[in-house]
């Protein structure tokens, strides 16, 4: 038989054409689909022996006890720790995502030297003692030639044994500028100073307050102690009262019993206009005012004079009735507490506004008393020797701080990081010649990024300690990797806003991951190599040791119960409580009072943005792991694009979910619209904890960083970052 | 009679979410996560596509401001007991890959049964289901992390809430080795509940009058588990699924919103 081409091609078409008319191809797709789900790349967790371990989480201020559940030598699960003073059980979702830290993609798991340019993400793997060794050279040539004063550290926390560590370090090496992240901890101890007279943190007793007046304070959404304000919330919401006051319907204005709506930046004013019906009406604590505090009469004929409710509605768009009847229910409370900084507390804020609403809780008389604001002082355990300097540190430590912390001008604040770009950018002072940054990713958290950026440039010798390649980590010269909170012992002194002191034990869960070193030990080993006076300041053999030896007889209850607290701890009670020149509670700051104005005119920027917090968020040194960013709704963040909060009356020409341009004095961004009701008309709300630029592919480039649009604006007593939002537009895109 | 005598001694887990309470903090949407393997993908803001066997709702009463509120609803799988165990899901499996256990109470997800053909999703009036449209894929060492209590899910399966059954797994054959039948409430609680940081979820045996769950809602068995706690009420309470999970409000648009009422209905 012959095949011709027409038999061949009939054949051949008809045989495809049959084939795909069978159910065969969807049969063999059908297979394959099956089969592939069979393949071996879905994961079989290995079993094992399970064990707990107890540990306190470190990835904020807030210091809860968790315990990790482990199954052979993996951790596998985080949960609060039952019985902690500080969260018993409770735990949020930033600790809950802590194993996606230890085990993530991001950590730096070697010390690394930068080869490309500053950024660029090119890194060489060197050793620890490469690693070391560079460091101390560096260091070294500075101080010969009596620049120890231009190194700079910039650190998260300045309390614990970390913390003193550095300092100590930076003592006998001989610069003055070591500078602790801002947080609205600033604002409160210079309120407890100034008011109080005393040098403390500020604790408040929260669960025993049954009126809380909370200016803008986001109680439920990290501010203080998260886990711990969310129970307290809970105790409230059986007996207790909490009024909120912000311009936006935040979680914790729809959690309370009263929101009210508040032009921004006008917490202050609304603070002395409740004064003051409190002073007319004489529902003041008389024994308290007439005792205990001295210039009662100045700050009366003030807040009389200036603050009558009728002006003070004018001023913040709250009715005159509202204040007097605010004012009635929180004088009347028997254990009224009024609380502000905005948000989670991440900007320190305007010292007047501090001392207005501290004001309202003297005159209610619940200063150190049950349900009210306690000066809490640090546990007091680091006992070391005094350090001994040589000329060169004792040279070095006379220079003045180049945040400008402590000057004349800024006599009462200690740290002042927000004016530390300006301070570098415009050259004025010295240059800061190398720069150490623990437990804090500046890069990001601090407003005007553009000039941070800047400012990290101008800096020769940038070293990070990070465990996780943040922005700061990317931004440096060198990295040094400490160990994740799981995998070191670190002690934590009394977590934030915590009303009695108490001391955590962070443990190793799991076993180092990778090859990282714990900071405490890598400032001894850089002490070590300078020898002399440096090395002797740092008589311990490994950070372990000299954690051991300062927590002395508290170790052995830190290792098995996770924490120690002083239970016979009460606060001062009145008669010794104030260390101020009077003796006494002084109302009235004596560095005058200022209003905050913030940045960009009127008419080219029409609307105000303001930030907001969330819980599911982590907008602070760490970035929001998988878990949260998942948690995450779709009116804050959708694909890559962040989405911003705007009265529906104000956006009228926006359609919801549409795109806009954002754009303030300090930069602009493209965001999507979100008709929100619980917002006042005017104002734009953008959230925080996003526009990471590095991290996981999880959460980089995903929204933008609230910090790119703000810069800081300078509290004229305290210097401290008193920006609450920045004027701005949206136009269409 | 039998078959009753068996029923009114067998447990039926519940539980009550205290809207009043939650912060909506999302606490219980990790915890979750964490203990139960659930995967993420790179972009989680598409929520049909996410897999959340717990979820948080954000509801909002409509109204403008300075009235608007919102209140936030964490939204587990119900575990619906219809009329005799006939949850909407179950009752459409056609591989039998969910069940209604009349011992706990407690509705399966069998993954190993499921073929992925979705009828149960459609039929959950509570979008409590998720299909797992691709294989999960954990980053390089992240692995190290997942529970050998619960198995990680194969792509073409749907999964949802056990109410953590491993737990009560675990808890049992401890009960069991001790020489004990019963569980207290504190030995079985879920991973949620657990968490959360203001008490909002209270979980345990809606047949046992001393668990607070029974407590606080007042499952009126007679009638179909109704709430007899007047601030108490069901998701869809007219669907006579006859959900275990009830939620407590002191709001009435909230209670309102809980069972879809279109405008202007009373």
């Amino acid at each position: 038989m012959k095949v011709s081409r027409r038999s061949f091609l009939s054949l051949i078409i008809g045989g495809a054409a049959g084939t795909a008319l069978s159910p065969l191809p969807a049969k063999l797709m059908d297979d394959s689909a099956i089969w592939t789900q069979m393949w071996p790349w879905t994961p079989v967790p290995e079993d094992g022996e399970v064990s707990h371990v107890d540990s306190i989480c470190t990835l904020c201020p807030g210091g809860c006890g968790i315990t990790v559940r482990k199954v052979n030598d993996r951790a596998i699960k985080i949960e609060g720790m039952k019985g902690h003073p500080v969260n018993d059980g409770g735990i949020c979702v930033l600790g809950l995502s802590g194993l996606q830290l230890l085990y993530g993609p991001t950590r730096v798991k070697t010390p690394l030297k930068r080869i490309g340019a500053r950024g660029e993400g090119r890194w060489e793997k060197i050793s620890w003692d490469e690693a070391i060794a560079e460091v101390v050279k560096k260091l070294g040539e500075l101080r010969e030639k009596g620049k120890s004063h231009t190194v700079a550290c910039i650190s998260g926390a300045d309390r614990g044994t970390v913390a003193h560590l550095l300092g100590r370090f930076l003592t006998v090496y001989g610069s003055p500028n070591f500078i602790r992240i801002p947080s609205i901890q600033d604002s409160y101890e210079l309120t407890m100073y100034l008011m109080q007279g005393v040098q403390a943190s500020v604790g408040f007793d929260v669960e025993n307050a049954d009126f809380v007046l909370s200016f803008g304070s986001g109680l439920i959404e990290g501010w203080g102690s998260p886990v711990r304000m969310i129970k307290a919330n809970s105790i409230w919401k059986e007996q207790g009262k909490v009024v909120q006051i912000e311009p936006r319907l935040s979680n914790t204005a729809a959690k309370s019993d009263k929101w009210i709506p508040i032009n921004p930046g006008t917490e202050a004013a609304l603070a002395l206009g409740i004064a003051h019906v409190i002073i007319q009406k004489s529902m003041y604590d008389t024994n308290f005012v007439n005792n205990y505090s001295s210039d009662f009469e100045e700050f009366k004929q003030i807040v009389l004079n200036e603050f009558s409710p009728d002006d003070v509605a004018k001023i913040t768009g709250v009715s005159a009735s509202t204040i007097e009847s605010l004012a009635k229910s929180f004088a009347r409370a028997s254990k009224p507490l009024a609380v502000c900084g905005r948000g989670q507390g991440e900007t320190p804020g305007s010292l007047n506004e501090f001392m207005a609403v501290h004001a309202l809780n003297a005159l209610v008389g619940n200063i150190n008393k049950k349900g009210g604001v306690w000066a809490v002082p640090d546990p007091d355990y680091i006992k070391w020797p005094e350090v001994e300097m040589d000329r060169v540190a004792a040279d070095g430590r006379n220079k003045a701080r180049i945040d400008g912390a402590g000057s004349k001008r800024y006599p009462d604040t200690r740290y002042l990081l927000d004016r530390l770009p300006d301070a570098i950018n415009s050259g004025k002072d010295y240059p800061i010649e190398a720069l150490f940054v623990v437990g804090a990713n500046p890069v990001y958290t601090i407003p005007d990024s553009n000039a941070v950026k800047e400012a990290f440039n101008k800096v020769p010798f940038v070293v990070s300690f990070s465990s996780y390649m943040d922005e700061t980590a990317a931004n440096s010269d060198l990295i040094l990797p400490n160990h994740v909170f799981l995998e070191r012992y670190e002690d934590v002194p009394t977590p934030v806003g915590l009303q009695k002191p108490i001391i955590g034990l962070a443990k190793p869960v799991v076993k180092p991951q990778f090859n990282t070193k714990h900071v405490g030990d890598v400032i001894l080993l850089i002490a070590k190599s300078f020898g002399g006076r440096i090395a002797d300041a740092f008589p311990w053999e490994s950070y372990e040791a000299c954690l051991k030896k300062t927590l002395g007889n508290k170790w052995d209850k830190l290792i098995n119960d996770g924490f120690w607290s002083d239970s016979n701890f009460k606060p001062a009670v009145w008669e010794s409580a104030f260390s101020t020149p009077s003796g006494k509670f002084e109302f009235l700051n004596k560095g005058g009072a200022e209003s905050i104005k913030i940045e960009g005119d009127k008419q080219s920027y029409p609307l105000i943005l303001i930030p907001y917090d969330s819980m599911r968020l982590a907008s602070g040194f760490i970035g929001a792991p998988p878990f949260a960013i998942k948690t995450v709704e779709d009116t804050v963040l959708k694909g890559k694009e962040i989405v911003v909060e705007v009265n529906p009356k104000t956006a009228k020409e926006f359609v919801e979910g549409r795109h806009a341009i954002l754009s303030t004095p300090k930069g602009q961004a493209k965001v999507r619209i979100h008709h929100f009701d619980g917002i006042m008309p005017g104002i734009v709300a953008l959230p925080r904890g996003l526009g990471h630029t590095a991290y996981d592919e999880y959460l980089v480039d995903k929204g933008i960083n609230f910090n790119e649009l703000i810069g800081p604006v300078e509290d004229l007593v305290s210097g401290l970052n008193a920006a609450w939002g920045i004027r701005a537009k949206l136009t269409r895109a | 009679m039998k078959e009753q005598h068996e029923h009114t001694k067998a447990r039926k887990y519940g539980m009550v979410i205290d809207l009043d309470k939650c912060t909506g903090c999302g606490a219980c949407m990790a915890a979750c996560m964490a203990e139960n393997n659930v995967p993420f993908k790179k972009d989680e803001s598409d929520k049909l596509l996410s897999i959340t066997w717990m979820r948080v709702y954000k509801l909002t009463n409509g109204k403008k401001f300075p009235e608007a509120d919102i209140c936030y609803l964490p939204r587990p799988c119900m575990h619906c007991e219809g009329e005799h165990g006939h949850a909407p899901c179950v009752s459409v499996c056609p591989a039998v890959a969910t069940d209604y256990s009349h011992e706990t109470g407690i509705v399966s997800q069998v993954y190993t049964r499921c073929f992925g053909c979705r009828y149960c999703m459609a039929a959950c009036p509570y979008h409590a289901r998720y299909f797992n449209w691709w294989d999960p894929v954990w980053p390089d060492g992240m692995e190290k992390y997942l529970s050998p209590n619960v198995s990680p899910r194969m792509r073409g399966v749907v999964e949802k809430c056990s109410f953590c059954f491993h737990r009560h797994q675990l808890a049992m054959n401890k009960a069991y080795i001790e020489g004990r039948r019963k569980l207290e409430e504190h030995e079985y609680q879920t991973a949620c509940t657990q968490a959360c940081p203001a008490g909002a979820i209270i979980f345990g045996d809606l047949n046992n009058p001393g668990h607070a769950v029974t407590q606080i809602a007042k499952p009126d068995h007679k009638h179909g588990g109704r709430p007899m706690n007047p601030h108490a009420f069901r998701l869809l309470e007219r669907l006579g699924t006859n959900p275990k999970v009830y939620y407590l409000s002191s709001r009435e648009w909230v209670k309102r919103a809980g069972d879809n009422y279109i405008e202007n209905e009373s």
